[in-house]
């Protein structure tokens, strides 16, 4: 395959979140925001490239039998350099996201990725497909973020684009509002692909 | 002690904030093992037992590890919390699965697939992470731990049940599956909003 599909792979075709249902609890839980959505994405995205890389550097060196300790391992220091650099620089957004930044250790999109490409791929590889999958995990968070926050708040960013006489749904910013969403957009997708497969035939 | 603190905290987190409905913590085995009742029933006693004892462990490690104040080292450490409490959690799953499987290997067929995903289910470290956000003590901690446990458990069961019943009704095509199983859960989300009005 070449090098620039284990990118765009990624981002629609095996988007993390819609097509293969990882990485859920970040994804409906942050994206109350766009600004959430987008800290929360790119947090995961440094995380997913740099623990890919590392493991496709180390992959002969881990013996098979105890490969899961040692590649939650080295997500958990990556994570932890993504905590406190957080912490450090954008303190309101670190608060925001709360204990879903050290929870990114358990996102079994990352641990996923580790097992399934970063350690039989080589480092160049395993760079491009950390990216993708992050970029797609960031895409699909800011696509449900954005309709909730349009529907909840009535902005993009914190810029009114409805009406102030438009009167919020709040649900759609709390928890019900977020499932609701997914499963919406997910029977979307179903439709477009079942659409696809109908004219193909 | 007092015995009031302990049953809003029960209360607390097995309605008002439901790990999964309303912390969005552990939604993968939420989705991925509530089809069939039984298995349903397995996972959630797995989970109880395991995030009673992440609770407990984890908080030990923290105050006398970790915490600078009341560490036996004296040092901050506290920046390891992350990487201290996967991997004690992920010890602590090992060794249950070894001794239940010595102990009581009627129980290891009941639990013994569910005990490997729990490693990686985020309501575990979630818990033990809350309970040193919260500044609970020992006792507030097993507690909640008990109790989150005890909350997941209710809403899978739930889950199970509706989906049980969703395999004999009509659902449009394209919704069949993960579609239809998060609109349920968006109900039920709002149903337990209701329970946000119980303030204490």
């Amino acid at each position: 395959m070449k090098a620039i599909q284990e990118f765009t792979k990624g981002i629609i075709k095996e988007n993390p979140v819609f097509v293969m249902a990882l990485g859920l609890c970040p994804t409906l839980a942050v994206s109350t925001s766009i600004q959430n959505a987008i800290g929360m994405g790119a947090a995961a995205t440094f995380v997913l490239v740099c623990s890919n890389i590392m493991i496709s550097l180390l992959k002969n060196l881990i013996p098979s039998k105890v490969r899961i300790p040692c590649f939650i391992l080295v997500i958990a220091s990556f994570v932890t350099i993504v905590d406190m650099a957080m912490e450090a620089y954008v303190p309101p957004l670190h608060k925001s996201l709360g204990i879903f930044i050290p929870l990114i250790v358990v996102n079994c999109i990352i641990l996923g990725r580790a097992e399934a490409f970063a350690s039989k791929n080589g480092v160049f590889k395993s760079m491009l497909d950390g990216l993708g999958m992050g970029l797609g995990f960031m895409l699909a968070i800011m696509v449900i973020a954005t309709i909730r926050e349009i529907l909840g708040v009535g902005t993009i960013l914190d810029i009114r684009i409805l009406p102030a006489s438009y009167k919020p749904m709040i649900v759609a910013i709390l928890p019900p509002g977020a499932f609701i969403t997914i499963g919406l957009l997910m029977g979307l997708l179903n439709i477009i692909q079942n659409k696809k497969k109908s004219k193909a035939n | 002690m007092d015995f009031s603190t302990l049953f809003i905290i029960i209360i607390g987190s097995i309605f008002i904030n439901n790990f999964v409905i309303a912390r969005f913590l552990g939604l993968c085995p939420y989705i991925g093992v509530s089809k069939k009742m039984d298995s349903a029933l397995g996972m959630g006693m797995a989970v109880i037992f395991v995030m009673t004892m992440a609770s407990t462990i984890t908080w030990l490690i923290y105050t006398f590890f970790l915490n600078k104040a009341t560490s036996i080292f004296g040092i901050d450490l506290t920046f390891l919390r992350t990487i201290a409490f996967i991997l004690s959690i992920a010890v602590l799953v090992q060794f249950v699965e070894m001794v239940i499987k010595k102990a009581a290997p009627e129980l290891y067929k009941a639990l013994g697939i569910y005990l490997p995903l729990i490693t990686t289910n985020c309501a575990v470290l979630g818990v033990s992470l809350l309970n040193i956000n919260e500044n609970y003590n020992f006792i507030e901690s097993i507690v909640n731990g008990a109790a989150a446990g005890v909350g997941f458990t209710l809403v899978l069961v739930l889950m199970a049940g509706i989906r049980e019943r969703l395999e004999y009704s009509k659902v449009p095509n394209s919704m069949k599956g993960m579609p239809i199983s998060f609109i349920v859960a968006g109900c039920m989300a709002l149903a337990f909003l209701g329970f946000s009005g119980m303030k204490f």
